[in-house]
């Protein structure tokens, strides 16, 4: 791609033109299956007249259940893209040896990596994870929906037009060739005049918003509509790691996008914030940057911490070993992951003084880390352990992630992360902790709550050969990076020319097709359970002998999620209520008051997703009108004061009747 | 299952539940604010940081103009008072009132920006953009992402008193009220942050 | 028989991993070596707890198996004072330890400070550290060594046994100076300088590279450090010294234009404010030095007459693109003297350094800790200096 050195634009297209195709055959194949893939989806929707269910039964759904199924959909289907970039990587660098340029020049490289690490922790883990609480917390504190169901689905459709953002720069224009937190100078106008660090900062933003509005909701709905009895120490510990994960999310994620406008500002207007001249300072970036950054890491693995206690307690059939400790610890980390950033750039020069500040606050963090590792290790001390599939990748999880948590207090020290910084030891050290913390994690929860979502489990023969491909692969993908990182291999590199370091990368990479096996086994286990459903059918609502209140209702829930309130008596409610034999009352049904559909959400994150294209076209009249359109939406959207409806009691019998023929029929 | 302990009390409320609409609305909308406050923070921690690199150009002293920064916050203070007028106007169910003092509040706000539009008008004029330092780069990031936070204000401000006049100061423009009144009074503290560390610090 | 060994063959390529070397643990300087020895140790210290839990870990999955009917069960058990207290405090009482370790290394170990020794044996006598000035390009290396007037692009070459004092920039973007054999990296940052302090204790050919990305040709930005003896670095600074072209600013400019892949060069004589300018990001001429620039801030910038006086960059390339919504590009025009700017540049040069305090770093001898508060977070290194008398009378 050629890059303009005076950016010329035209008032209707902006910088948009025919150059933005961009020159590379791997883009146009990718293209081509897209543009076959889609309209293949497309037609089929319409053969199956499925427009008008979509519309009205999910795009504007205020359910939080729904929602949060569509999240974990997005975070699926950007997985397969995020991992096609890793797989990318893995090839160009086990094969440019020996004076070979590989199969990707720079350009394309350089993308690719950006791409992947921001498509990864944005769009996959991030409404993963988002997702997760949306469908769970709601029901664990027995609640019939978030505080703000309307801002619920604002909040994931502003994170699909963030993901769509991205995905456009793969076949209009390009990615930025930054990394995935786009330093500056590097990201600046004078080192990226063209549209890659425009799409990264749109769409980054445009998500942002969503993800900060549903830290919000979240927070709130946690603490206000907790079900009677359940004071905060009788939360589920899943809902307590939701809790300090929206804390952090609401006050990390501001600091992005400030410094994101930050940067917006020197691209488009020319100020001074992170230039080299005229006063500006691009260090100031790196620890803003990073200010937001550290917290985030820990908004993606605390609610997994979350998953994995509620998984012990479950399948060893015995109560959390040490539930005090695992709350506070949780809050250690929360407040000590403002306390670290500074590990990600000792390499800097601050000085002895900070580097060490900054280094044992970063060990710190492993102590309660380190208690919470005992306290599932003494929740399976003396229990009953049914190893089912959330179990199984509890185990891995837990051997995985000790050793990435020791490789990450290893960098934590700053002389070793003299040596170690930005080599492949560090990458292989942060996809430790995130595949084998945050990805195991993720996979527990969905083999955990999808009979709850969907009323049937997953196959577990395809799950089993997805796990040990996955974990294998996971070790045999990463090993080889913690010895090359040792061998002082650093990472972002295109081309080798020590050919001793080939046979590592071409064990990396065969890593990477095992991972892919285990990726490929997990959708063909969704497929073979969609289709064995009846016999994987769960009746009961607690197919695993659960503990807290989502498995008091129905598999899957009704819309209002229980008819009566329940009432906390302490911890693990849902067992207490089947340790007493307290079953569902059946009185007098009452109507459910309940938030109505609405398409406004859509609608803004469209009007958004347009804007963020315009701006990074420069297609001003475009980006005037979109956001004129926003504001306009926004107003209307605050005229309409008959937001609610009522669930009629009769349908709320109906409904319940209908579970207790099929709780008699499961002989419960 | 072992039924014969005593149930601690009643597992399910079977009365109806009185769910209150918009029970959560304030201290959601407070929360926003937090984090909102965060971002000024960040922009607050910027100026401090390159509050100094005139990059041989013109400082504070050159190019403010403390009457008018006074006469500007004198607007913003008198509107939040106005803004307490009409919040005092609502509890007394008095719409007309209410409708009085948001008008005066709006007025006030308006003409806030007007200085603040002339202000950065002059200094633009003056070769002072954005552009010339990091130190106006940081001033008028956060002097600007204030004032923008005021327009939006504004602009919230005139679609409340269009409602207040359709439907009265029935609950949910109670609560629209009580939570843009959280978001002026804020603005206000911002600014008084802005105008202290900014302008005054900026003058010694 | 053979069949067997045909489908072993798979394993044939097993030799080439035990070829390999993990320089960063053995590597052949001395910084270097400490780092991998505290960074041996601190994996130790840690697997103190590591493998008992993963040993734990398997042996209660094992232990506990539902099929297991012997084992005890014990579904109501879920607090211990005891143990709680064990499980914070072991893993706290490791992180102390840990955390001393990182604090006496990581003085030790700062590159910012002059070596002590030259080796585990050999304290750092008189010796004066060599002097080599780096500047990462894109995408390419400057060494400029300002005692022998020669300048490399792409090739180090230092004495063996010799320490070395490294002071870096960058030129446009921020970039990481790494030699895994010698010592540890650190960022190299436009209009700022850091230093690094390191020794070869081996001759040899070593690997260097940039290892934080920089652009398009950051994988092509490696080059080779040559560790030689005495004799063999005198001969190397004489061949550098007989490429008879001059490195001046005008030369330099010509090089810091973008280029990839760039062989080896050498350059003699070189500017020898060439560095300082760099720094101050005032090569081009009429540009005003940081430092100069610096100077006149802290006294409250030039007032509404400093806006004026600029210069807008008539080219547009790499780095002076016109943003779309702002005006076009521009600089500030230097207004100090040539005497003025000389001086200015030769205080702004870096200091000599001499080592320090030569007793082993414990106790008092640590610099008390400042606080993150009284110290500048943001480690802009260049040296403020004062301002030339007169500056602003020039006005």
């Amino acid at each position: 791609m050629a890059v303009p050195s005076n950016i010329e634009t035209t008032f209707l297209l902006g910088r948009l033109d025919w150059n933005a195709i961009p020159q590379d055959p791997i883009v146009w194949a990718t293209g081509v299956v897209v543009v076959i893939g889609g309209a293949g989806l497309l037609w089929m929707l319409h053969k199956y007249r499925l427009w008008s269910y979509l519309w009205h039964e999910w795009f504007t759904t205020v359910d939080h259940k729904k929602i949060g199924i569509m999240y974990v959909v997005l975070a699926l289907v950007m997985f397969v893209r995020g991992f096609a970039d890793a797989i990318m990587m893995r090839l160009q660098q086990a094969i440019a040896f020996g004076g070979s340029e590989g199969y990707l020049n720079s350009h394309h490289y350089d993308q690719i990596f950006s791409a992947h690490g921001v498509i990864m922790i944005f769009f996959v883990a991030m409404p993963f994870v988002t997702g997760l609480m949306n469908y769970v917390v709601p029901l664990q504190i027995g609640a019939r929906d978030v505080s703000f169901p309307f801002l619920n689905n604002l909040s994931f459709w502003m994170t699909v037009g963030g993901a769509v953002l991205t995905m456009a720069s793969l076949f209009v224009g390009e990615f930025a060739q930054t990394g995935w937190l786009a330093f500056p100078p590097l990201s600046g106008l004078g080192s990226s005049p063209y549209v890659g660090v425009d799409y990264y900062i749109w769409g980054l933003q445009v998500a942002g918003v969503g993800t900060t509005l549903s830290g919000i909701n979240l927070l709130v709905t946690i603490i206000k509509m907790r079900a009677p009895g359940m004071t905060m120490m009788r939360m589920p510990i899943f809902t307590w790691t939701s809790l300090c994960t929206n804390i952090l999310i609401v006050a990390s994620f501001p600091v992005l996008t400030a410094t994101l406008v930050l940067l917006t500002l020197d691209r488009y207007v020319g100020t001074n914030f992170f230039t080299n001249d005229l006063g500006g300072n691009a260090m100031m970036y790196v620890n803003l940057i990073w200010i937001w950054g550290h917290p985030e890491v820990y908004i993606l693995i605390l609610p997994l911490f979350g998953v994995y206690s509620e998984v012990v307690a479950t399948f060893t059939g015995k109560r959390l070993f040490g539930y005090t400790s695992m709350v506070y610890a949780t809050v250690c980390i929360t407040i000590l992951s403002y306390l670290v950033w500074l590990h990600h750039f000792f390499t800097m020069g601050s000085g002895a003084s900070v580097n060490s500040f900054f280094g044992i606050t970063t060990m710190i963090i492993s102590v309660p880390t380190g208690a919470k590792i005992f306290n599932w290790l003494f929740t399976m001390y003396r229990s009953r352990i049914r190893f089912e599939l959330p179990m199984m990748w509890t185990i891995a999880f837990m051997l995985t992630f000790v050793i990435g948590g020791m490789t990450g207090v290893l960098l934590a020290v700053p002389p070793a992360d003299f040596v170690l910084h930005n080599s492949l030891f560090l990458v292989a050290h942060f996809h430790n902790v995130i595949i084998g913390g945050v990805l195991f994690g993720l996979f527990a929860a969905v083999y955990y709550w999808w009979p709850k979502a969907f009323g049937f489990r997953l196959d577990p023969w395809w799950g089993k050969v997805s796990f040990w491909f996955w974990v294998v692969g996971f070790w045999v993908a990463f090993a080889p990076l913690y010895i090359l990182g040792l061998m002082g291999v650093t990472r972002r590199v295109r081309v080798f020319d020590d050919p001793s370091l080939q046979i590592w990368f071409v064990i990396a990479a065969f890593g990477a097709v095992l991972i892919a096996i285990g990726i490929a086994a997990m959708f063909i286990q969704f497929g073979v359970s969609i289709a064995r459903r009846d016999q994987l059918r769960d009746e009961t609502g607690d197919p695993w002998d659960g503990r807290t209140l989502e498995w008091a209702t129905s598999s899957p829930p009704p819309a209002y999620n229980f008819a009566f309130t329940p009432v906390s008596h302490g911890l693990d409610t849902w067992w207490d209520m089947k340790r007493y034999g307290q079953t569902r009352p059946r009185a007098t049904y009452v109507p459910i008051h309940m938030p109505r559909n609405t398409g406004t959400g859509v609608i803004i994150a469209g009007l958004s997703t347009i804007c963020g294209f315009a701006l990074v076209w420069y297609i001003w009249w475009l980006a005037a009108l979109s956001f004129a359109g926003i504001v306009i939406a926004s107003i209307i959207h605050t005229f309409n004061y008959a937001r609610d409806y009522h669930i009629p009691a009769e349908e709320v019998r109906a409904t319940e009747d209908a579970r207790d023929r099929q709780l008699a029929s499961a002989g419960v | 299952m072992n039924t014969a302990t005593q149930a601690p009390g009643d597992f399910w409320e079977v009365e109806p539940h009185h769910h209150h609409e918009g029970a959560s609305t304030s201290i959601g909308f407070w929360i926003y604010l937090m984090s909102d406050c965060l971002m000024f923070a960040v922009l607050f921690a910027v100026f401090g940081v390159l509050g100094g690199s005139y990059a041989a150009g013109p400082g504070p002293k050159d190019l403010f103009d403390l009457e008018l920064v006074a006469l500007n916050t004198a607007f913003l203070l008198l509107s939040s008072i106005t803004y307490g007028f009409a919040m005092l106007a609502m509890v007394k169910e008095n719409t007309r009132g209410t409708l009085m003092w948001l008008g005066i509040t709006l007025v006030f706000g308006l003409l806030f920006l007007a200085v603040e539009i002339y202000e950065f008008q002059h200094l633009i004029h003056l070769g002072a953009g954005p552009q010339r330092s990091a130190f106006l780069s940081a001033f008028f990031a956060l002097v600007g992402t204030h004032g923008l936070h005021v327009a939006f204000g504004c602009l919230w401000l005139v679609t409340l008193m269009i409602q207040i006049r359709q439907r009265g100061l029935i609950p949910a423009n109670r609560r629209r009220l009580a939570c843009l009144s959280m978001f002026w009074h804020f603005l206000d503290v911002i600014w008084i942050g802005v105008f202290t560390f900014v302008y005054l610090l900026g003058m010694i | 028989m053979t069949h067997f060994f045909k489908r072993l063959s798979w394993l044939a390529p097993l030799p080439l991993l035990a070829g390999c070397e993990a320089v960063v643990l053995r590597p052949s300087g001395d910084i270097a070596a400490r780092q991998a020895e505290l960074l041996v140790q601190s994996t130790l210290l840690m697997l103190i707890i590591i493998v008992p839990v993963m040993a734990l870990t398997v042996w209660f999955a094992w232990r506990y198996r539902a099929s297991n009917r012997q084992a005890t069960y014990n579904p109501d058990w879920d607090h211990s004072t005891k143990l709680e207290l064990v499980i914070w405090a072991i893993p706290l009482l490791i992180i102390v330890c840990l955390g001393a370790l990182t604090w006496v290394g990581t003085h030790l170990l700062d590159p910012y400070r002059p070596l002590d020794r030259i080796d585990a044996q050999t304290p750092v006598s008189n010796q004066q550290p060599l002097q080599v000035q780096v500047v990462a390009m894109d995408w390419k290396w400057l060494f400029i060594y300002p005692e022998q007037g020669v300048a490399s692009v792409n090739e180090l070459a230092v004495p063996v046994d010799r320490p070395v004092q490294f002071t870096l920039t960058a030129t446009s973007v921020m970039n990481a100076f790494y030699i895994p054999a010698m010592a540890g990296m650190i960022y190299a940052m436009p209009g700022m300088q850091t230093t690094l302090h390191g020794v070869f204790n081996e001759a040899g050919e070593y690997q260097g590279l940039a290892s934080h990305y920089s652009g398009h040709g950051f994988s092509g930005m490696r080059f080779k450090a040559h560790a030689l003896d005495g004799a063999g670095f005198d001969s190397w600074v004489a061949q550098a010294a007989d490429s008879g072209e001059t490195l001046d600013r005008a030369r330099y400019l010509e090089l810091e234009k973008p280029s990839e892949n760039v062989a080896p060069m050498a350059f003699a004589p070189v500017d020898p404010q060439l560095f300082s300018r760099v720094v101050n990001m005032c090569v081009e001429d009429g540009r005003m030095c940081m430092a100069e620039m610096m100077a006149y801030d802290a006294q409250g910038g030039l007032g509404l007459p400093g806006i004026a006086n600029v210069t807008v960059l008539a080219e547009a390339g790499r780095g002076t693109p016109r943003p779309v919504l702002g005006l076009p590009p521009f600089q500030v025009t230097g207004i100090c003297t040539v005497e003025e700017l000389d001086r200015m540049l030769a205080s702004a040069a870096p200091a000599e350094s001499t080592p320090r305090d030569m007793s082993p770093l414990r106790g008092r001898a640590l610099e008390a800790p400042q606080g993150i508060l009284g110290r500048n977070l943001i480690p802009n290194r260049l040296t403020q200096t004062t301002p030339p008398a007169g500056a602003d009378q020039n006005l």
